[in-house]
């Protein structure tokens, strides 16, 4: 795992969230206040512009950059929750490169904020899912993509969806949806 | 929409100005922050810091000074501030002790200090959380998982500020905090929506002759919509359902907050006070400290809310009347 290749991963990320932007503020329409694709536009490019300044030469230093400037500029609770993701994956790349870790490192931090579990249709899902796939081997870009999908069945347990209770079925959630162009990026990218 | 505003988005940044200049010898904003934190921090106290959306003046910059709050972080109107503003607030107020944040019971507020706090304690500095969660109108809102945080809030601040001033080690402050959220209850009534100025129109319409028992501090929805009442009516109502949650019982001591919302006038919270006096000697409960005024406003909302706290021990009576320095307690 390189530096260059995780900046590239997260450009690619960037580029994702700026074309499905109004889709995913869409999404974020129904069951959340209608921001999601406007704040993880503007919170991306701005990651990338930080990371084009300082250009970090570590992994570490490339995910503790992204995490201080999702936070500082996604606000909401997407802010925390991504800056959160990026913190865990922050610590376990001091110990680790191994992807699955880090990724495992995420998924904690963002379970610890949210205090959620898998199932309560939210980013966690899409995360805990994908993880389990790339342990198994099984991940591809369609199978990312089938997994955001799949949260649109699911009931909300947790989050702001969750006050719509039944009526929050029949919705993608939009972190989610959000978290699915994070993990296709991260394999277009290549990294492994 | 009439109000008098420049840009809506320089709104918060004019306000810290002005703020700061008109209030030059309590306070002072940290640059490049929105953060307004106490002139001459020093004595290796512990730091209070509150904060939030901004909307809700005095709230809270207005009750930062000596014996009340080390600083406050202003979020945009309405929304929580960002986790690196918190941090900034929890560096400014910082003087080897250790920082406590006062939060309200929101999720963006509750996530967003919870992430300055690991940011800070990456920092090697130590912070505790206070959650205050006083309002009894609703158990979960548009905004929050379990009860929303309102006026209450401020005595909060008020007697842990007190706590940090005489002292007290950060670990003391966390546990008389979570003792003293216990004790403090709230539920408000409102006439009118509020106007977020870059929204331009009330986030609720209310007609003329209807009122909302229950509204939130940004305008969600309450508990019940009824026909516009005498204050003593209204007065009954909410005396009646804090004594519910308190069960109190004659002899008993209490502290009483009425708080205006933003658009209503000191006479009528006068007039609400007097009618909450009557029912309050009715029960016989003990009035050891007394407060009227707009302190969690919503903007420009009209309506007021009812603060009580059952004071446990004249330690609480003490510091609730305890002289500050701040713009606004």
């Amino acid at each position: 795992m390189e530096a260059k290749q995780i900046i590239n991963w997260l450009q690619l990320f960037t580029d994702k969230v700026g074309e499905n932007k109004a889709y995913l503020s869409d999404l974020d329409t129904p069951i959340g206040d209608g921001d999601h694709g406007a704040n993880m536009a503007r919170g991306t490019s701005e990651m990338m512009k930080a990371i084009e300044e300082k250009n970090p030469d570590t992994p570490t230093e490339v995910f503790k950059l992204a995490a201080m400037t999702l936070i500082s500029k996604v606000g909401g609770a997407s802010g925390p929750l991504y800056g959160s993701a990026f913190m865990g994956m922050t610590k376990a790349s001091m110990k680790s490169d191994d992807l699955v870790t880090i990724l495992e490192g995420g998924m904690s931090e963002i379970q610890k904020r949210g205090k959620s579990e898998p199932g309560e249709k939210t980013m966690l899902d899409t995360w805990s899912r994908v993880i389990e796939s790339l342990k198994d081997g099984s991940l591809t870009e369609e199978k990312v993509k089938e997994i955001a999908e799949e949260t649109k069945e699911m009931k909300a347990t947790k989050g702001r969806a969750s006050y719509l209770g039944e009526r929050s079925i029949g919705h993608i959630d939009p972190g989610a949806m959000s978290s699915s162009y994070l993990f296709e990026a991260m394999i277009e990218a290549g990294v492994k | 929409m009439k109000k008098i505003i420049n840009q809506t988005d320089d709104i918060l940044n004019e306000m810290l100005e002005g703020l700061s200049y008109a209030y030059s010898d309590l306070v002072t904003r940290v640059p490049e922050t929105n953060v307004i934190v106490k002139k001459n921090i020093s004595g290796s106290k512990v730091g209070v810091v509150s904060g939030g959306g901004s909307g809700h003046e005095p709230a809270h910059a207005g009750f930062v000074g000596t014996g009340m709050l080390s600083a406050a972080v202003c979020g945009e109107i309405f929304t929580s501030p960002t986790p690196d503003q918190v941090l900034e607030g929890i560096k400014a107020a910082d003087d080897g002790a250790g920082v406590l944040l006062v939060i309200k019971n929101y999720s963006g507020d509750v996530m967003n200090f919870e992430m300055a706090k690991d940011l800070a304690e990456m920092e090697g500095i130590e912070v505790e959380t206070v959650l205050v969660d006083d309002d009894i109108a609703v158990e979960d809102s548009t905004y929050t998982a379990g009860r929303r945080g309102v006026a209450g809030t401020i005595l909060v601040h008020k007697i842990l500020g007190h706590a940090a001033e005489s002292g007290k080690s950060l670990a003391e402050i966390k546990e008389i905090g979570d003792k003293l959220v216990k004790e403090i209850k709230t539920l408000g009534v409102a006439l009118t929506g509020a106007t977020v100025p870059a929204v331009g129109k009330p986030g609720f319409v209310l007609e003329e002759d209807e009122i909302e028992f229950g509204v939130g501090i940004h305008g969600e929805p309450g508990y019940r919509k009824e026909k516009l009442q005498s204050s003593r009516k209204l007065a009954e109502e909410l005396v009646g359902k804090l004594k519910d949650e308190f069960n109190w019982k004659s002899g008993d001591k209490y502290g009483v907050l009425v708080n205006g919302l933003g658009g209503t006038p000191l006479m009528e919270q006068f007039v609400f006070m007097n009618d909450v006096k009557v029912l309050l000697e009715e029960d016989g409960l003990i009035v050891d400290f007394k407060k009227v005024g707009d302190v969690m406003t919503s903007i420009d909302m009209e309506g007021l809310s009812l603060t009580m706290i059952h004071i446990d021990t004249p330690e609480w009576t003490e510091a609730l009347k305890a002289p500050v320095t701040t713009i606004a307690w």
